[in-house]
């Protein structure tokens, strides 16, 4: 405690001009250095631990041959597995598809794959667009305020297990949604139905998260840029479109591509709303079904599905941060 | 520097942790081979089972640990869902867990567990008696020729029906969908279990089973579905849908929701199991209270066949405490035990000897035909590709519910899929 204020009172005294500071830094910089490298150090180690070596364990496995694929001896037991057996696993899933009969997990990898891509696109273009009208009205000053600030909030804060038990429930076919809607669709019980109803679930629950990081984008600009361009005479739609979007773009941009990479390894939601019945078999979903019966194919399909998620993160990235910077660049110059 | 040496400190405590604990678990995997030789040591044990729904854990443990003060058993739950009891119990078997003493393993599990040498064979040291137990549940037991587990309960499917609109219970499909006439409007006729789950595998199964075809042959593992009695059991579940005798919202149903429907007079029978009987007698909502009857499934020429449903204890292989574990495993089979799980929780019992005592059958009115319904029942196939299996006949199955698949097609594809499934 002492030994850290005594430092902080040390740097204070330091500060002196510029040049002098600068000259003082280069004589510290090595041992800032060390200093840094030992305080990174822990995070490093736990990140190596409990990130790198779950990923590479699992490259491994997805290598080896399982136990319940190397055959019964004459006792009935497994024979021991473990033998590198290369892509086996990986070609199970890519050219699984007509040779495998239907009700096999790989007759259903392309089918999982398209189901997550809708969701994915679905629900992110849902999210995006309410998330936007939420934040801006959450943005307006108006009298309860607070409430509706709160009350938008909530789905985010009830956890997604709660949230698909209470959606299953009102999907029911004496379910309250078909009771509102004066219909009697059986939602969990074929194809669109069950997607909508993992999607409409998926949007309620998530929406908020987009625009709570779109209203803190909101709060960042400056009110007296929409009372200049109100002077200009600028619309209530020219304002939006001219000024809010762009400059609220950063935000909106990281909050649609952390719901994409989320939405892209989606398991818990549709796991327990519908079980996967009825294409809603996301490769999260069919990952967890190959477990159950073979472990190490289980490992390639997870290796899959984070190289596949990678490189949309990647690709994703790489796109946005352009436009990031084009936007920043075009404000400044404007 | 102060903070420096703090660092360097942080670092070294953080390393020596992650040493330990990799050593603790390395020493694991070298103290299991020292075990074996006669039927092992003496201790207190943990029993691993699912979510205690019926309350029946404490009362088998007091009944338990009056006798065995020094070896006392401590029961521990896992979560209510089958699939995740079964995950569960796969990762600590993979981890060589001992404090896993005696597991709970659904009959579908057995021959998996058995395969992967978790379980310890019950022969040699570890025999057991089973000549006083009904041959189904053993036979569920038995992997390769060998007993694994002791049938802790089991289970078969009943009829229930509306003896108030059918005084006589159908035998056939044929008068079942005959009867279906008398039922009340707004009502449905036949309810089952058809959302895609577990449950539609013992459906299908049972469907098949009665109409005289078989999913696998005797040898367990070669399938046998392209038959022409398999496709009429079938047909008789994809025509309900069509014609029907089954409400098109049975396609979402689990046993609860199936249960729901019968006990607030929406169906006329159900296909259900035996823990469904004291709910339409006893709960407070039951509107057919006084107004039904159990009588075993009905079948294509005669009565059905039920599947066979139930647990089985085993002993884990890596138990510290297997003598202690193979006494707790006969004394769940033993009557004073057998007794408190039927009149606790409803569970049906192992004993030839409970179906016939008059006390219980006062209690439990449908225990004769529970007895008949477990005695012809038909095991699910028995193999340590299990999982895979039911995946092609739930996946297949379904879609043949739905209409989007052709009776045959839906066969064909079973067949291949258990023909893949047991060549890896």
């Amino acid at each position: 405690m002492t030994a850290a204020t005594g430092q902080v009172a040390e740097q204070a005294e330091r500060a002196g001009s510029p040049r002098q500071r600068r000259r003082r830094r280069a004589r510290a910089s090595r041992g800032d250095a060390r200093l840094a490298l030992w305080l990174i150090l822990p995070t490093v180690a736990l990140l190596a631990a409990v990130i790198g070596y779950p990923v590479i364990y699992a490259v491994v496995q997805s290598l080896k041959l399982d136990k319940a694929d190397a055959g019964l001896d004459a006792t009935g037991f497994f024979q021991s597995g473990g033998k590198y057996v290369g892509s086996k696993y990986y070609s199970y899933w890519f050219n699984c598809g007509s040779k495998c009969p239907n009700g096999t997990t790989g007759h259903e990898f392309w089918p999982a794959v398209s189901t997550t891509v809708i969701f994915t696109v679905i629900t992110v273009i849902f999210e995006v667009v309410l998330g936007t009208v939420m934040a801006l009205v959450m943005h307006r000053a108006f009298r309860g305020r607070s409430l509706v600030r709160a009350a938008i909030l909530v789905p985010w804060a009830i956890p997604t297990a709660v949230t698909a038990l209470m959606w299953k429930y009102m999907f029911q076919p004496h379910g309250v949604i078909n009771a509102v809607l004066g219909t009697h669709i059986i939602w969990t019980g074929s194809e669109w139905p069950a997607r909508w109803a993992v999607i409409i679930a998926d949007v309620w629950k998530t929406t908020p998260f987009i625009a709570l990081l779109v209203l803190a984008g909101l709060q960042v600009i400056p009110d007296e840029l929409y009372e200049s361009a109100k002077v200009d005479g600028a619309s209530a739609w020219q304002r939006f479109f001219s000024l809010t979007l762009p400059l609220v773009k950063p935000a909106l941009l990281v909050a649609a591509l952390f719901r994409i990479l989320d939405v892209l390894r989606i398991y818990d939601l549709p796991a327990i709303l519908t079980g996967g019945a009825n294409n809603t078999t996301t490769l999260s979903i069919l990952a967890v079904d190959e477990l159950r019966s073979s472990p190490n194919s289980a490992a390639a399909l997870s290796t899959i599905t984070f190289v596949f998620i990678f490189v949309v993160a990647f690709i994703l990235v790489r796109i946005f941060s352009v436009n990031v910077v084009q936007t920043q660049a075009r404000t400044v110059k404007a | 520097m102060q903070y420096r040496r703090l660092m360097v400190v942080a670092v070294a405590v953080l390393t020596t942790v992650a040493l330990a604990t990799s050593c603790s678990s390395s020493k694991k995997k070298s103290g299991e081979s020292g075990s074996g030789g006669g039927a092992g040591d003496r201790g207190p044990i943990t029993m691993v089972q699912g979510k205690d729904t019926s309350g029946i854990l404490p009362p088998i443990a007091a009944l338990w640990n009056k006798d065995h003060p020094n070896e006392k058993v401590t029961m521990r739950q896992q979560t209510d869902q089958a699939d995740q009891q079964h995950d569960d119990l796969v990762q600590h078997f993979q981890a060589k867990d001992p404090s896993y003493d005696v597991v709970s393993v659904d009959v579908i599990w057995t021959a998996e567990f058995a395969a992967k040498q978790w379980l310890v064979p019950l022969k040699g040291d570890f025999a057991v008696d089973t000549s006083a137990l009904l041959a189904g549940p053993v036979k569920a037991a038995t992997y390769a020729g060998t007993l694994y587990a002791a049938p802790e309960s089991s289970d078969g499917g009943l009829l229930y029906y509306r003896k108030d609109l059918v005084p006589t219970a159908p035998t056939t499909y044929a008068e079942l969908i005959a009867d279906c006439a008398k039922k009340t409007a707004g009502m449905a006729c036949y309810s089952g279990q058809f959302a895609k789950y577990e449950g539609l595998t013992c459906n299908a199964s049972e469907a098949i089973n009665s109409s005289g075809g078989q999913i696998v042959k005797d040898d367990g593992k070669t399938p046998d579905v392209e038959t022409a009695a398999a496709k009429s059991g079938l047909d008789f579940l994809v025509n309900g849908f069509k014609q029907g005798y089954i409400a098109k919202e049975a396609i979402t149903y689990q046993e609860e929701e199936s249960r729901e429907a019968f006990q607030s007079g929406n169906a006329m029978f159900l296909r259900n199991w035996p823990y469904v009987y004291n709910h339409l007698a006893q709960d407070k909502d039951s509107k057919v209270k006084d107004k039904f009857g159990v009588a075993p499934l009905p079948g294509l020429n005669g009565p059905g066949t039920s599947t066979l449903g139930g647990h089985n204890f085993a002993i884990s292989q890596y138990s510290k405490h297997k003598a202690t574990a193979l006494d707790f495993l006969k004394f769940i089979m033993s009557g004073p035990a057998q007794n408190v799980l039927l009149n606790v929780g409803s569970l049906a019992p192992v004993l030839k000897a409970s179906y016939s005592d008059p006390a219980l059958i006062a209690k439990f009115g449908y225990l004769p035909t529970l007895e008949k319904s477990i005695d012809t029942a038909i095991p699910r196939p028995v193999t340590p590709f299990y999982p895979k299996v039911t995946q092609t006949i739930e996946t297949n199955v379904y879609q043949a519910l739905q209409g989007s698949l052709s009776v045959d097609a839906a066969l064909k594809n079973i067949q291949a899929g258990i023909t893949q499934a047991a060549n890896g």
